[in-house]
C-alpha cells in the first residue's frame, strides 16, 4: 500500500490517528494469536518428539508390543498410509481433471447442468469425514463389495469386509473437491490466446485441450493431487470404519488387506496405551513423522502453486 | 467460456469448418458423463446413508425390550411369514434355513427372554418401542429416575435414544468453535491483507496455511495431552474434558479454513476501491473497515459458512477431548457431539440392528444438515453478489 | 510419471488382487480390553510357527462379534459373554451351529482414584451409588467435600456392559459420567483428576490408586490381587473369552486356540498382567 495518496498524511495536521492504531493492533493481535498457537503446538511436538525419533523407529515393524519404547516402531503405518494415499490418487486425478476440464471448458455457463454440478462438488467438500465412513461402509463393502463376492463366487467374505481397496475410494470421493478446485483455478488462469491460436492453427477443441491447455495445466493439477493427498494423509474418521486395522503382522500385499495408518496409530497411542506417560515419547514421535510428512507434502504444493503463479503472470 | 443466455453458436463464436471427427465426439460425451460423478457421489452418499436409516425412520423397527414370544414347539402352528417376521431374517435366509435351524433359533430366542433379570421382567419401560420418534425427541421420565430427562444409553437392557443431547453437544462445542475463531481468523484476515507490509504478507499467509496442514488427530492429541490440563488449571472448572475445551482445539481446525478464504476474498477487491478511498482522505483504518470489508462480504460470509461446515463435521479432535453425552447447556460440562457418537459406537453395533440404524440416522440428519447449510449459503452469496454487481 | 504408465500401474494392482485369498491368516478382532494380550499371543506363536500369519484387530467386544456373525473374523475377542441376540444371529450365519466359547483368561476390574483420595475402600453398594449418580459427592463417602467426578468407558466395551451388568445390576450411569475411549484413558483423567473415579483391567496399573472393594457392608475390603481374584474373593472379576465358528473350529486355527489356553500361553497373560486360567480351565 505505498500509494501517493498514503504518504499525503504527512501533510496534514499531525494528529495521531487513534483509529487506525487501534484497528492495526486489534488485528495484528488477532494474527499474533493464531501464529502464536502454531508454534506452541508445533513447538511441543517437535521439543517432545524429536529425542524419540531414529531411524530404527522409522524402519522398524513393531514386534512384540507397541506401546514399549525400545522396541516399537511406525514403518508398516507409514507405509499403510503412503499406500492407502497412492491408490486413492490413481481414482482421484482422472476424475477431478476431467470433471474440472468439463467445467471450464466446454460446460455453458449458466445451464442448470453446470449450476448443479458446481453446487454438487460444493456440497461433497463440505460433508462431514464420518459420514463419507457411514458412506463407504453402506455403500463400497456392503453394496459394491458384497455383490462382488457373489460375482466371483467366493466362498468366505474378500470383498465384502474392511479393506485397502475400499479406505482408498472412500478417501478418493472426499478429496475430489479439492482437486477439482485447483484444477479448475489453473486451467482458468492459462490466458485464451493459447486456446485461440490452436485452434487458429486449425486444431479441434479436443486437441488443444489435450496438447496444449493440459500440459500447461500440470503444475496446477499437480498442485491439486499434492492438496489431496496431504488432506487424505491426515485423515482418520472415513478409514475408521472402512480399513484399518489395529495390529498387523506383514505389511498389506493386496488391495483387500486391511492396513495399518499413522493417523490411527496417533489415536491409538493417546487412548489405548497402558502406560500413558511411558509412551509419550513415541506418541509424539509418530505424531512428528506424520506432520514432517504432510508439511512436506504442502510444502511442495505451495512452492509449486508459487512457480506457476510466477510463470502465468509473465505469460499473460 | 459460452456467450451468457444464448444458444451456443460454437466456442467463443468460432464455427469449426468441418464436423468434429466422430471419435472426438464420443471422447467429448465420456468427458461430460464422468463430470457428473460428482453430483453422483452426492445422490449416492444420501440414498446408502439413509438406506440403513429407513426402518428406524419410519417406525419400523421395534426395539422393546420384552416381545411376544412363540415357543419353539409351536412352529408349526404359525404361517411361515409369521415365524420369518418373528426370527428377523430376511426371505434369502429364511428358505435357506431347514426345520432344525429354525428350531434352534426360536430355542434361543426363548433363552434370550429367560436371560432378563427379574428386576426388568415387570419395569413397565420393557416393553416400550424405544425408538419412536416421542422417544428420539421428547424427555421422559425412565424408571429410576426422578424426573423426565432426555437420555442416550442405547447399551443395556432397556436402550435410550434419545438424540437431543448430542445435538446439544455439537451446537455447544461448535457455538465455541466459531466464535473463537472467526474473530481471530477475520482480524487476522484484514491485517494480512490490508493492513501489513507486502513482504510480511507473503510470510504470514503461508503460516497460517500451515496450520490447516495439521491433522485434526494431532490437534486433537495435542487438546488431550497438553490442553486439557493447561485450561483447566487456568479456569479451575471440574469437568477436564468439556465443550470448553473441545471447541477451542476445534477453533484450531477451523481458523485456517475461515483465514484463507476471507483472505482471498479481501485481496479481490479491486484496489481501485483502496485507493478512491484514501483519495478522499479515509485513514486506513476507515478504508478497510468500511469500504473493503462491506465489499468482500459475500467472500467472507462465505468463509464463515465453511468453517461453521467443518466444525459441525468434525469428528477426530471431539471424539479424542470430550466424553459425556449429557443434556446441559454449561459449556464446562461434558458434551458428545454427533459425529463423535458416531464414530465411537459404529464399532460396537449389531448389522441392521436397531443401533446400527440410529448412527445412520444420525448421519442422514448430519448430512441433510450440512446439505441445508450449503444451499442457504450458496443463496445468500449470490444473492449478495447481485447485489454488489447491480450497484455498480 | 504420465497417464499411461499409470494406468499400466493400476491395471497391475487391481489384477493381482483378484486372484484367490491365500490361506493361512488368522483374523482376530474383539474386545479391546483384550487386545493387548491378543497382539503378543500372536507375535509369539508367528515366531514359533512361521508359516501362521495372525492379525490382530481391536475395536470393541461388540466389534468382534459383528465381525463374528458377518464372517469378516475367524477368532472373536470377547470381554464379556455373548448375548443371545448374538448367539441368534451366529446361528443364522453358521447354518445352525452356536459359535464355540472358550475361556482363556480372568480379569479383575480395579476401581481407579486419584493417589491424593482419601477414601481407602468402598463397597459395592456405593459403587452402584457413585456410578449412578445418587451419591454426588465425596464427603457422603468419608472423603474431601469435593463433587465425583465419573470416568466410564464407551458403549462398544464389554467392560462398559459388564460393570453395568453386574456392579450397576442393569441400571443406567449417570448421564454425566465421561466416556472415555480405552481404559487407559480412563486411568490418565483418574490420575490428574483428584476428584475422580473411575473403572478398568486391573492390568492397567500405573498412575492411579487401585481401591479394595467390599462386597457388602459388613465384610472386609478385599484387594484386587491375583490370589483374591482367581479365588474369587475379589468381588468384580470376569473371564474374558474367545470365540469361535465351530466349522472353522479345527487345524491352524483350533491348535493357536490350544496354545493360548496352554501352559505356555498362559505365562504371558501374567506378563500383560491378567490373571492365568486356574488348571481346570486349561488346556493340557
Amino acid at each position: 500500500m505505498n500509494s501517493p495518496a498514503l504518504s499525503s498524511r504527512h501533510f496534514r495536521a499531525t494528529k495521531f490517528d487513534f483509529g487506525s492504531f487501534f484497528f492495526t493492533g486489534l488485528t495484528g493481535l488477532a494474527t499474533l494469536c493464531i501464529l502464536g498457537i502454531l508454534a506452541v503446538i508445533l513447538f511441543n511436538i517437535v521439543a517432545a518428539g524429536l529425542p524419540a525419533i531414529s531411524w530404527r523407529f522409522i524402519s522398524t515393524i513393531p514386534k512384540k508390543d507397541f506401546f514399549e519404547p525400545a522396541t516399537t516402531g511406525v514403518l508398516p503405518m507409514i507405509l499403510g498410509t503412503s499406500i492407502r494415499v497412492i491408490v486413492m490418487t490413481l481414482f482421484v486425478i482422472p476424475i477431478g481433471v476431467i470433471t474440472a476440464i468439463y467445467l471450464t471448458e466446454y460446460a455453458p455457463n449458466l445451464s442448470p447442468v453446470t449450476r448443479v454440478i458446481r453446487a454438487a462438488v460444493n456440497n461433497l467438500a463440505g460433508v462431514p469425514s464420518i459420514v463419507f465412513g457411514l458412506f463407504g461402509v453402506g455403500f463400497f463393502i456392503n453394496f459394491i463389495g458384497q455383490g462382488m463376492d457373489r460375482a466371483l463366487g467366493h466362498e468366505s467374505v474378500v470383498w465384502g469386509q474392511p479393506a485397502l481397496l475400499w479406505a482408498s475410494l472412500t478417501l478418493a470421493v472426499m478429496t475430489l473437491p479439492v482437486v477439482i478446485v485447483a484444477t479448475e483455478e489453473s486451467l482458468k488462469a492459462i490466458p485464451m490466446g493459447l486456446r485461440e491460436g490452436s485452434l487458429a492453427l486449425g486444431a479441434t477443441k479436443l486437441q488443444t485441450i489435450l496438447r496444449v491447455v493440459l500440459p500447461q495445466a500440470l503444475p496446477g493439477i499437480m498442485t491439486g493431487g499434492i492438496l489431496a493427498i496431504s488432506r487424505a494423509a491426515g485423515e482418520v474418521a472415513p478409514i475408521l470404519l472402512t480399513g484399518v486395522a489395529y495390529y498387523m503382522a506383514d505389511l498389506p500385499t493386496k488391495l483387500s488387506d486391511q492396513f495399518m495408518d499413522l493417523g490411527y496409530h496417533v489415536f491409538v497411542l493417546s487412548t489405548q496405551s497402558p502406560d500413558i506417560e511411558k509412551t509419550r515419547p513415541i506418541t509424539f514421535a509418530t505424531v512428528l513423522v506424520l506432520l514432517v510428512l504432510t508439511f512436506a507434502l504442502n510444502f511442495v504444493a505451495i512452492i509449486i502453486r508459487a512457480r506457476v503463479r510466477k510463470k502465468l503472470r509473465a505469460l499473460g | 467460456m459460452q456467450p451468457q443466455g444464448k444458444r451456443p453458436i460454437g466456442w467463443m463464436g468460432i464455427h469449426r469448418g468441418h464436423r468434429a471427427h466422430p471419435f472426438e465426439w464420443l471422447a467429448e460425451k465420456a468427458i461430460f458423463l464422468v463430470s457428473l460423478s460428482a453430483i453422483l457421489m452426492v445422490l449416492l452418499i444420501f440414498v446408502f446413508v439413509a438406506r440403513e436409516a429407513i426402518p428406524v425412520m419410519f417406525g419400523r423397527m421395534d426395539s422393546a425390550l420384552i416381545q411376544p414370544i412363540i415357543p419353539p414347539d409351536e412352529t408349526d402352528m404359525h404361517p411361515p411369514e409369521k415365524i420369518r417376521e418373528y426370527l428377523g431374517l430376511t426371505k434369502q435366509q429364511f428358505t435357506a434355513m431347514d426345520k432344525d435351524i429354525i428350531r434352534t433359533l426360536m430355542e434361543v430366542k426363548v433363552d434370550a427372554q429367560n436371560e432378563i433379570p427379574p428386576s426388568f421382567r415387570t419395569d413397565p419401560d420393557a416393553k416400550l418401542n424405544t425408538t419412536e420418534w416421542r422417544y428420539l425427541l421428547q424427555p421422559y421420565q425412565w424408571t429410576g429416575y426422578e424426573k423426565p430427562a432426555y437420555i442416550w444409553q442405547p447399551v443395556g437392557q432397556i436402550h435410550k435414544y434419545n438424540i437431543v443431547p448430542l445435538f446439544v453437544g455439537t451446537l455447544k462445542t461448535t457455538a465455541v468453535g466459531l466464535l473463537f475463531a472467526v474473530p481471530l481468523a477475520i482480524g487476522a484476515a484484514i491485517y494480512v491483507s490490508q493492513l501489513a507490509r507486502p513482504r510480511a504478507r507473503e510470510i504470514i499467509k503461508p503460516t497460517i496455511e500451515l496450520l490447516s496442514g495439521i491433522p485434526s488427530v494431532v490437534v486433537g492429541f495435542f487438546a488431550l495431552l497438553v490442553m486439557a490440563t493447561f485450561l483447566q488449571s487456568i479456569f479451575g472448572y471440574q469437568t477436564r474434558l468439556n465443550a470448553f475445551v473441545a471447541g477451542i482445539a476445534l477453533s484450531f481446525a477451523v481458523i485456517p479454513i475461515v483465514f484463507s478464504i476471507a483472505e482471498d476474498a479481501l485481496t479481490s477487491v479491486p484496489r481501485s476501491y483502496t485507493q478512491a478511498a484514501l483519495a478522499l482522505g479515509a485513514s486506513r483504518w476507515q478504508t478497510a473497515w468500511q469500504i473493503i470489508l462491506p465489499a468482500a462480504l459475500p467472500g467472507v460470509f462465505a468463509a464463515i459458512v465453511l468453517g461453521f461446515g467443518r466444525a459441525i463435521g468434525e469428528t477426530m479432535i471431539i471424539l479424542m477431548v470430550t466424553s459425556a453425552s449429557e443434556m446441559s447447556w454449561s459449556l464446562f460440562s461434558g458434551a458428545r457431539s454427533i459425529t463423535a457418537t458416531i464414530a465411537a459406537e459404529m464399532g460396537e453395533v449389531v448389522r441392521g440392528g436397531h443401533h446400527y440404524r440410529m448412527l445412520f440416522l444420525l448421519g442422514a440428519l448430519l448430512f441433510a444438515a450440512t446439505f441445508v447449510t450449503n444451499m442457504v449459503a450458496e443463496i445468500i452469496m449470490l444473492r449478495f453478489k447481485r447485489r454488489l454487481e447491480g450497484k455498480r | 510419471m504420465n497417464m499411461k504408465s499409470r494406468i499400466a500401474l493400476a491395471t497391475l494392482f487391481v489384477a493381482t488382487t483378484v486372484a484367490c485369498q491365500a490361506a493361512g491368516t488368522i483374523t482376530v478382532k474383539g474386545s479391546d480390553t483384550l487386545v493387548i494380550l491378543a497382539q503378543k499371543w500372536a507375535e509369539v506363536y508367528m515366531g514359533k510357527h512361521p508359516e501362521v500369519k495372525i492379525q490382530v484387530t481391536g475395536g470393541g467386544t461388540g466389534t468382534g462379534f459383528a465381525a463374528l456373525q458377518n464372517k469378516t473374523t475367524d477368532l472373536c475377542n470377547a470381554s464379556r459373554k455373548i448375548k443371545a441376540k448374538e448367539i441368534a444371529t451366529c446361528v443364522a450365519a453358521f447354518n445352525g451351529a452356536k459359535p464355540t466359547e472358550y475361556k482363556v483368561a480372568v480379569d479383575g476390574l480395579s476401581i481407579y482414584v486419584s493417589v491424593e483420595n482419601p477414601v481407602k475402600e468402598l463397597s459395592l453398594e456405593q459403587l452402584e451409588g457413585i456410578f449412578t449418580g445418587k451419591i454426588k459427592n465425596w464427603k457422603e463417602l468419608g472423603g474431601n467435600d469435593a463433587p465425583i467426578t465419573l470416568y466410564s468407558r464407551e458403549n462398544s466395551s464389554g467392560t462398559y456392559e459388564f460393570f453395568k451388568e453386574h456392579v450397576l445390576n442393569g441400571k443406567d450411569f449417570a448421564s454425566s459420567a465421561q466416556t472415555m475411549p480405552g481404559t487407559a484413558a480412563v486411568l490418565q483423567a483418574v490420575a490428574k483428576d483428584k476428584n475422580g473415579i473411575g473403572y478398568g483391567g486391573a492390568a492397567y496399573g500405573a498412575g492411579a490408586k487401585h481401591l479394595p472393594i467390599k462386597p457388602s457392608a459388613n465384610e472386609p475390603a478385599i484387594e484386587p490381587t491375583e490370589e483374591n481374584v482367581l479365588g474369587q474373593k475379589y468381588p468384580i472379576w470376569r473371564y474374558l473369552y474367545v470365540y469361535v465358528n465351530p466349522a472353522l473350529d479345527k487345524g491352524e486355527i483350533a491348535a493357536y486356540l490350544n496354545w493360548i489356553r496352554g501352559d505356555e500361553g498362559q505365562k504371558l497373560v501374567k506378563e500383560v498382567g491378567y490373571f492365568p486360567l486356574p488348571a481346570q480351565w486349561r488346556q493340557k
